[in-house]
């Protein structure tokens, strides 16, 4: 009723002059992860962090441990490879998105997105997806730098695709724990802070590194139901061989589980951040 | 026509601080409503309600009608807002910044640049907006900000301090595009701590302190509570201060307040004759002048006026 009066008074209104169009969420979300890609694109150098840490992890790893847990690091890298894989995906995306999202909203371009009739979660989903490059860009170095170090697929091409899926589905899907805290911190270093505290429980106590059996117990029970383990073991089946089902389904269970939890809470706390 | 916004009543308290404490802001179509005030007397907090981004404790606020809590994705379709800090993307061009927020209200690519076009040349950035905003002067991201909240023609846009930060050049020309946004009916709320703004460009102004409307008017209105204007004259010569005090006595008849090197004198209601006459009469008696102002009473002496203290203290 009221815009019929605003028209009257020759004052363009949106909701009135535009229909509706559909998919709306769908659209603003792919818009602003299209904004995020640009920024990433003018500006590589943030990217770096997704570029060489899947290097450095695994030239460390080998050629620290190697010799010592498999006798040999050609061994050895067969062994890691997998599970340096899924680290790569957790830290990918984790550590930048919190990131991002937290400077966003300290320059106020969020302000204005919030009072856009947008959907409340757009922005949000539009940085988390644009994060998705870096997935692609670090598995892409990860296995170039394996094959160049002699990691070989023991497997098929699309058994290796759905190892890095599951992976990037874990970080991803993790990776919502840190918009939260991007959204719910203030300062920009506690931000960095707590995700790497957070991060590396999750993402060293597993069983990547080292046979869960040479552990002590109550590491072992960690160990064992940390979601990231079940990553790695399905990594491990998906490309070097072994039992894949049971790992891969918990893993997309508690990616899905980490979704369902830590994105509702994200938008929510962006909601009501003033 | 009603108002195009109006808040009522508006409570907001963050922990143990009472940021509104009962304000009451209104302004009709094709109008621009000042809300004056110092730093902390609940400005932004107004605007974010007004504007969705928050809600109120109590009270309501409706924008066309539509309350601002329970309609407010429909509020969001009629408001443009530009914020205190620059509310524009740094890493993208000027007509990237303009093209996404057009997109985000649902218009199709090609309108969305049209739009772009128009509103880039309108706020004078055709040149640069090509450029990316992160090489921009403050000048030119403020005006890529205001040019931002029209982009969907909005019924009200809101402008938190738009010139905060701006030297007086800049300023000056961030006014002439503000009093050019109404110009297509819609209302402009504009916070700021300067009367002189407010008087420049608002066709009325709300002064809140503490969370409340301590007075509203025209500016005329307020200038008049506030004391009218003062005239201040610095002569080359310190040693003639005696006399310029003189002669600003007699134009204006009130009491005169030598600092330092600096003589003023309020004059009452309209300034304007009292200033031509004390022109003559310095230029008369042959007093070179270093300065020579008529000006409004600052944010701090109106405040003084309407609550017998001084803006420092009612920030603190």
């Amino acid at each position: 009723m009221s815009s019929d009066v605003i028209l009257e008074s020759g004052i363009g209104v949106r909701g009135a002059e535009r229909p509706r169009r559909r998919y709306r969420l769908v659209r603003h979300s792919l818009l602003l992860a299209g904004r995020s890609l640009t920024k990433t694109r003018r500006s590589p150098g943030v990217l770096s962090d997704a570029l060489f840490m899947p290097i450095i992890f695994l030239l460390l790893f080998v050629y620290l441990f190697g010799g010592a847990v498999s006798g040999s690091t050609h061994a050895y890298l067969q062994y890691v490879f997998p599970g340096v894989l899924v680290m790569t995906m957790l830290l990918a995306g984790m550590l930048a998105t919190g990131l991002s999202i937290n400077t966003d909203i300290k320059k106020g371009v969020f302000d204005r997105f919030r009072s856009l009739p947008i959907g409340r979660s757009a922005p949000l989903v539009g940085l988390v997806l644009g994060d998705v490059i870096r997935y692609v860009v670090a598995a892409v170095v990860l296995f170039a730098t394996g094959y160049l170090m002699g990691f070989r697929v023991q497997t098929d091409v699309p058994s290796a695709l759905a190892a890095a899926g599951l992976a990037t589905a874990l970080g991803f899907a993790m990776g919502w724990i840190n918009v939260l805290i991007g959204v719910l911190i203030r300062e920009e270093v506690v931000v960095q802070t707590v995700a790497f505290l957070g991060i590396f429980p999750l993402a060293f106590g597993t069983n990547m590194v080292v046979p869960t059996d040479t552990m002590p117990g109550w590491l072992q029970a960690w160990v064992k139901v940390n979601p990231v383990s079940d990553a790695v073991d399905a990594a491990r089946g998906l490309l070097v061989g072994g039992p894949v089902a049971h790992p891969a389904a918990m893993t997309l269970l508690w990616s899905a589980g980490f979704l369902a939890v830590f994105a509702p809470l994200a938008v929510s706390a962006y909601r009501r951040r003033s | 026509m009603s108002y195009a916004f109006q808040a009522n009543g508006l409570v907001k308290r963050f922990g143990k601080t009472t940021a509104l404490a009962g304000v009451e802001l209104a302004a009709r179509p094709g109008t621009v409503l000042g809300v004056l005030g110092p730093n902390g007397a609940g400005k932004t907090t107004a605007v974010r309600i007004l504007a969705t981004l928050l809600r109120p404790d109590a009270g309501t606020a409706e924008v066309c009608g539509l309350d601002v809590v329970r309609d407010a994705a429909k509020v969001r379709e009629l408001i443009g807002l530009t914020g205190q800090y620059a509310s524009v993307d740094e890493d993208l061009t000027a007509t990237e910044n303009l093209v996404l927020i057009g997109r985000l209200l649902d218009m199709r690519k090609a309108e969305a640049q049209a739009r772009a076009a128009e509103l880039l040349e309108r706020f004078e950035l055709t040149d640069d907006a090509g450029r990316r905003v992160s090489t921009y002067s403050g000048g030119m991201r403020r005006r890529l900000d205001l040019a931002a909240s029209m982009i969907g023609r909005p019924a009200v846009i809101y402008l938190d301090e738009p010139t905060t930060g701006l030297d007086p050049g800049r300023r000056e020309e961030a006014w002439r595009l503000i009093r050019s946004m109404t110009d297509g009916g819609g209302a402009v709320l504009l916070t700021t701590q300067y009367l002189e703004e407010a008087d420049a460009l608002a066709d009325e102004i709300t002064v809140i302190d503490h969370g409340t409307v301590i007075a509203s008017g025209t500016p005329a209105e307020l200038k008049r509570i506030a004391g009218g204007q003062t005239i201040s004259v610095r002569p080359r010569d310190p040693g003639r201060l005696a006399e310029v005090a003189v002669i600003l006595h007699a134009v204006s008849g009130r009491e005169v307040e030598s600092r330092r090197d600096m003589v003023s004198v309020p004059v009452g209601g309209d300034g304007d004759g009292a200033f031509t006459e004390a022109v003559r009469r310095l230029d008369a008696a042959g007093i070179g002048v270093t300065e020579l102002s008529l000006r409004l009473p600052s944010l701090d002496e109106v405040f003084f006026t309407l609550t017998g203290r001084h803006t420092e203290e009612v920030a603190a």
